[in-house]
């Protein structure tokens, strides 16, 4: 038994340095829905917590001039349905983060603690990496910049060195025609965990999709950018043979496991159908928009 | 008495335990605490099947803040050669169940129990004590324990004259099956698997116990039966029942699953040995862990019938996992499975199989779905074959009054046949089906009883009343006694309080199952309510010096029977109560009875679903339970018995199953995989109430929350079928099932 000391640093490099200072020991407390969880649970005890939502650069939402995004690790799911513009421009991204929990763990749970929380079936995480989100890091030896699918590499593992900290995530300018959608397979209705999710993001010019990115959760140690997929519907109309062949394409690069939330045959057969369907709701919103 | 008669009776009037449950004032087991209380923890197997070869607490003991640890060695021993029946309970696998002796029999099972200071230090503690196993091979599913070479769980078991893992059975026979299947044109005949489910209640077991120097024990704990708590702890740990009092907490669900104890004994001997209260509180995964669910199950069910429908014959047999204890409900499944219908020859036999699992508890209407779910299926593909609507079928060989049933009674009057009439004719059965969508029916019966029950009736000196009865109120029992108590003394339901007393505050009651309590308890309300009404006629007439038997009671006052009985003013409850030391003193009455004449309640559900192809996920669309509720006191109340126990159906019938690994334990012991159904899964569960009085009952009550969850599990999968094509025998029909049965259907094609 071991006592665990709470810090809420007011700045960055505040937090930078208690985080660092903590060792191996220190977990850092965004929303804390999948911490306090795995505190309760035994799975871990930290040393140090270092609370984050403090911190100005991981709890703001900005558009920039150029109307990209950049949204603090910690914003809640919450904060941001209620921004005027980000779910207009990123509707996938919001619908995907706005699937996890209840609308009390909305109020909390964030899409950097998503993200760093490591699993591969984290709602958010398809979305954000069909979306080409770039993640910001900041660690005792300066900032860097990293794709998000670059964060995860394992169940519950991030590349993120001993003390940095995931500070936000940039979400890159759209040209017209452009949209995203997210859809999950879950056995239940809501609070359920996905089973398969997809994350498509597209851009279409005169009927033809000119642009897109894939990313696929659940069916592989970490959520999967598949580009084979993003090829097989860049250039066509979205035809039926286009979508056959990325969902071909999807289903092929999974890499999943069987265990109680579904089996390898099942996970690899949805991961096609889900693409297709997530891909006429992107492309609808982006026609319409 | 008639609908325009009644005030109050059939009345939704306001819950009795409403205001506290939405403000946050309902004391649960876990919300009760005491001065210088400690806490307990239980150190659980952490293998499936495994010799207890020695247990080491010395290190738990020398940790600070430890104050007590008990093992089995501290509890009542009930040697297994001779049964000690307690209700359907048997002491013998009780104190193993609570407390693992010989032999640890599933991952969880309880090995010691250590209180402490802190919640921490116990868990620490727990961790400090050395356990010396010999490690067993494991039998987790039925064909694994009735396997050649299984791991046999208990060398005093045999079966066939041989060690073995069938510790019971159970057979039913009516006429000649074998001269019953000849006189067949059509015979069907399934092999079917249901997977064990827990009861899922919301509250884990939680109890506070404080034991004086003097032994004086009581327990405040989560339960469906008060009585049941005190007399099973009295015989595990030796204290009389006299100096042990249970006082029921507000209970957060049950269905069946608080029966038995499983912390009570422990916090008690922990608190002895202390000298300190002791509260202990189940984790979410405690509960998935070492708490009962109801059986899994296999089982091959015959029927055969004539051209024209009728049933000649039909026979079942039942396997039922009872967990690492003896104890599945066979008797449920062997005797529900063919109770609705009227059938010349039949049999059915039910094989009571342990396992390395988590010993069974009761779950609402125990056995009985497992039961229907066979003969149900079966059915829908007679009607099928024969080319008559499921409805007709059943309705050809409904069960009424006068059938002799396989199980063994002979009805009186009940609904059955109405509730197909009315499924017949309901909206529901008629509207039109989109595609990807089917339709399925199934019925059900539950045995419904009755027993020990007491109560109280007091009026209070400002001319109120107190009702206090001995059964926690899990299905609106509050809300019915309170209007029957209003309708008898005639006044405004809001003057009835209507209490759950303690083990020393009423008589004794068996506990809140069997669909029992509303029937028993308003039996022995209404008598001690008459009394009461006798006595306060008793005491108008000495006011008005008349003869008691020239006094009538109306409308909650004493009035002169009619014009010879004199001329005078009517007294009213109030008035009666005021001058009530002037006339005899207190006024209240009390009534013990051992009921009987529950009969059976029967029911048939009609289910729309809808199947995502692609996904292999089922939806349903619609749900209408129709039941035959003999008297519907608090209609809404009976309407959420009905439509609770149709959710539970569904997610037995489509997600829920526990996931264990190779190691015999359970993978999923939490309700984010443990998957039942969510409020945004279900659509509104119509209702439809048919009412035929139970003669035998002065209200003509009949238990009513049991069998919605009987036909629950065929009519999905019926519905199923009438939506693919495909005839689904296993549970649950999870996506993956689905999607992979519709693919091998797709391939064949």
């Amino acid at each position: 038994m071991t006592d665990t000391q709470y810090v809420a640093p007011q700045t960055l490099d505040e937090a930078v340095g208690a985080f660092a200072a903590g060792g191996d020991d220190a977990r850092i407390l965004a929303g804390g829905t999948d911490l306090l969880v795995q505190m309760e649970a035994g799975v871990v005890s930290p040393g140090v917590i270092v609370d984050v939502k403090q911190v100005a650069e991981l709890t703001t939402i900005e558009e920039t001039a150029d109307s990209g995004f950049v949204v603090g690790a910690a914003v809640s799911g919450a904060a941001l349905e209620e921004h005027p513009r980000f779910g207009e421009v990123w509707p996938g991204v919001l619908e995907g983060f706005n699937l996890i929990g209840s609308t009390q763990i909305q109020g909390r749970a964030s899409l950097g603690g998503n993200l760093c929380n490591g699993s591969p079936a984290a709602d958010s995480v398809p979305a954000m990496v069909a979306a080409g989100a770039v993640a910001t890091i900041q660690g005792p030896d300066g900032q860097r910049e990293l794709p998000v699918e670059d964060i995860p590499t394992g169940p519950g593992s991030t590349c993120l060195a001993p003390g940095e900290i995931l500070v936000s995530l940039t979400f890159p300018p759209r040209p017209a025609g452009s949209s995203d959608a997210y859809l999950r397979m879950i056995p239940r209705t809501e609070m359920d965990i996905a089973v398969v999710g997809v994350g498509v993001s597209l851009t279409i010019e005169d009927g033809v999709c000119t642009a897109a990115r894939v990313g696929v959760g659940a069916v592989a140690p970490t959520v999967l950018l598949v580009e084979d997929a993003a090829k097989a519907l860049i250039g066509s109309k979205l035809d039926d043979a286009a979508l056959d062949a990325a969902a071909g394409a999807c289903s092929a690069a999974c890499n999943p496991i069987d265990d109680k939330r579904g089996t390898v045959a099942y996970r690899t057969k949805v991961a096609g159908v889900l693409l297709k369907r997530t891909t006429e709701i992107a492309a609808e919103r982006a026609q319409g928009a | 008495m008639s609908e325009s008669e009644n005030k109050w009776i059939g009345k939704n009037t306001i819950r009795p335990d409403g205001a506290d449950k939405v403000t946050g004032r309902a004391a649960f087991a876990a919300d009760a605490n005491m001065p210088g209380m400690i806490w307990g923890k239980v150190l659980r197997s952490p293998h499936a099947h495994a010799v207890i070869k020695g247990i080491d607490t010395s290190k738990a003991e020398a940790l600070p803040g430890v104050k007590a640890v008990v093992t089995a060695t501290d509890i009542i021993d009930f040697p297994v050669d001779t049964p000690v029946p307690l209700g359907i309970q048997d002491m013998r696998w009780m104190t193993r169940n609570v407390m693992a002796r010989e032999k640890a029999l599933f991952h969880g099972h309880p090995i010691a129990a250590v209180a402490a200071m802190s919640e921490a230090i116990a868990a620490e503690a727990c961790k400090l004590i050395e356990v010396d196993y010999e490690v067993l091979p494991h039998a987790i599913e039925i064909d694994d324990a009735l396997a050649d070479d299984a791991p046999i769980l208990h060398d005093f078991i045999e079966f066939d004259g041989k060690p073995s893992n069938i510790a019971g059975t159970l057979e039913h026979t009516k006429g000649d099956v074998e001269a019953g299947f000849a006189e067949a044109d059509v015979i069907i005949e399934r092999d079917f698997t249901t997977r064990p489910v827990h009861q899922g209640y919301i509250e884990p077991h939680a109890c506070l116990v404080s034991v004086a120097p003097d032994d004086k024990t009581t327990i405040w704990s989560s339960s469906q039966g008060q009585f049941m708590v005190r007399a099973m702890t009295a015989l595990l740990t030796g204290i009389p029942q006299s100096s042990i009092r249970a006082i029921p907490a507000e209970i957060g669900g049950g269905f069946g699953g608080k029966t038995i104890v499983y912390l009570e004994t422990l916090a008690t001997i922990l608190a002895k040995k202390s000298g300190l209260p002791v509260k202990m509180v189940m984790t979410r995964e405690e509960v998935m862990r070492a708490s009962g669910p109801t059986s899994g199950s296999k089982s091959t069910v015959k029927i055969g019938a004539k051209k024209d429908g009728t049933i000649t014959a039909a026979e079942g047999f039942y396997w039922l996992q009872a967990g690492g204890l003896p104890g599945s409900p066979i008797r449920g499944a062997a005797g529900c499975a063919l109770a609705p219908y009227d059938i010349p020859n039949g049999h059915t036999f039910g094989y009571d199989v342990v396992c390395n699992r988590s010993k069974v508890a009761v779950y609402r209407a125990p056995g009985a779905p497992i039961g229907a779910f066979g003969v149900e299926c079966v059915l829908d593909e007679l009607a099928e074959e024969l080319g008559m609507d499921p409805l007709d079928l059943r309705l050809k060989n409904a069960a009424k009054e006068g059938t002799k049933a396989v199980h063994g009674p002979t009805y009186p009057v009940m609904g059955y046949a109405e509730s197909l009439e009315a499924a017949k004719v309901h909206d529901h059965y008629k509207a039109p089906l989109g595609p990807n969508q089917g339709r399925g029916v199934a019925s059900g019966f539950w045995f419904n009883a009755g027993g020990e029950s007491s109560a109280q009736v007091n009026i209070t000196e400002d001319g109120n009343v107190v009702v206090t009865t001995g059964h926690p109120d899990i299905g609106g029992s509050r809300a019915g006694i309170a209007n029957i108590c209003a309708e008898l003394l005639g006044i405004d339901y809001r003057r009835v309080s209507v209490l759950i007393g303690d083990t020393a505050t009423v008589g004794f009651s068996n506990l809140t199952g069997g669909s029992r309590v509303l029937f028993a308890s308003s039996m022995v309300v209404t008598e001690s309510t008459n009394n009461v009404i006798g006595t306060l006629c008793e005491l108008a007439a000495k006011i008005w010096d008349i003869d008691p038997e020239a006094v009538t009671w109306e409308n909650g006052e004493a009035r002169p029977a009619g014009a010879n009985a004199g001329q005078f003013p009517p007294l009213t409850l109030e008035e009666l109560a005021a001058r009530a030391n002037e006339t005899g003193g207190p006024i209240g009455a009390g009534s013990q009875l051992n009921t009987a004449g529950a009969e059976g309640g029967f029911g048939t559900h009609i289910c729309d679903v809808e199947v995502d192809q692609e996904l292999g996920i089922v939806r349903v669309l619609r749900y209408t339970v129709l039941q035959d509720v003999g008297r519907a006191v608090h209609p809404a109340y009976v309407e959420g018995q009905m439509q609770g126990g149709a959710v539970q159906a569904i997610g037995w019938a489509l997600n829920e199953e526990y996931v264990y690994d190779k190691d015999g334990r359970v993978d999923n012991p939490g309700f984010l995989d443990y998957r039942m159904p969510v409020a945004s899964d279900m659509p509104m569960i119509d209702t439809y109430i048919i009412e035929i009085p139970n003669p035998k009952h002065p209200q003509g009550v009949r238990g009513v929350g049991e069998v919605p969850l009987v036909p629950g599990l065929a009519a999905v999968r019926n519905a199923i079928y009438d939506a693919l094509g495909i005839r689904f025998n296993s549970l649950p029909m999870s996506p993956p099932v689905i999607l992979d049965a519709r693919n091998r259907k797709e391939a064949a094609e």
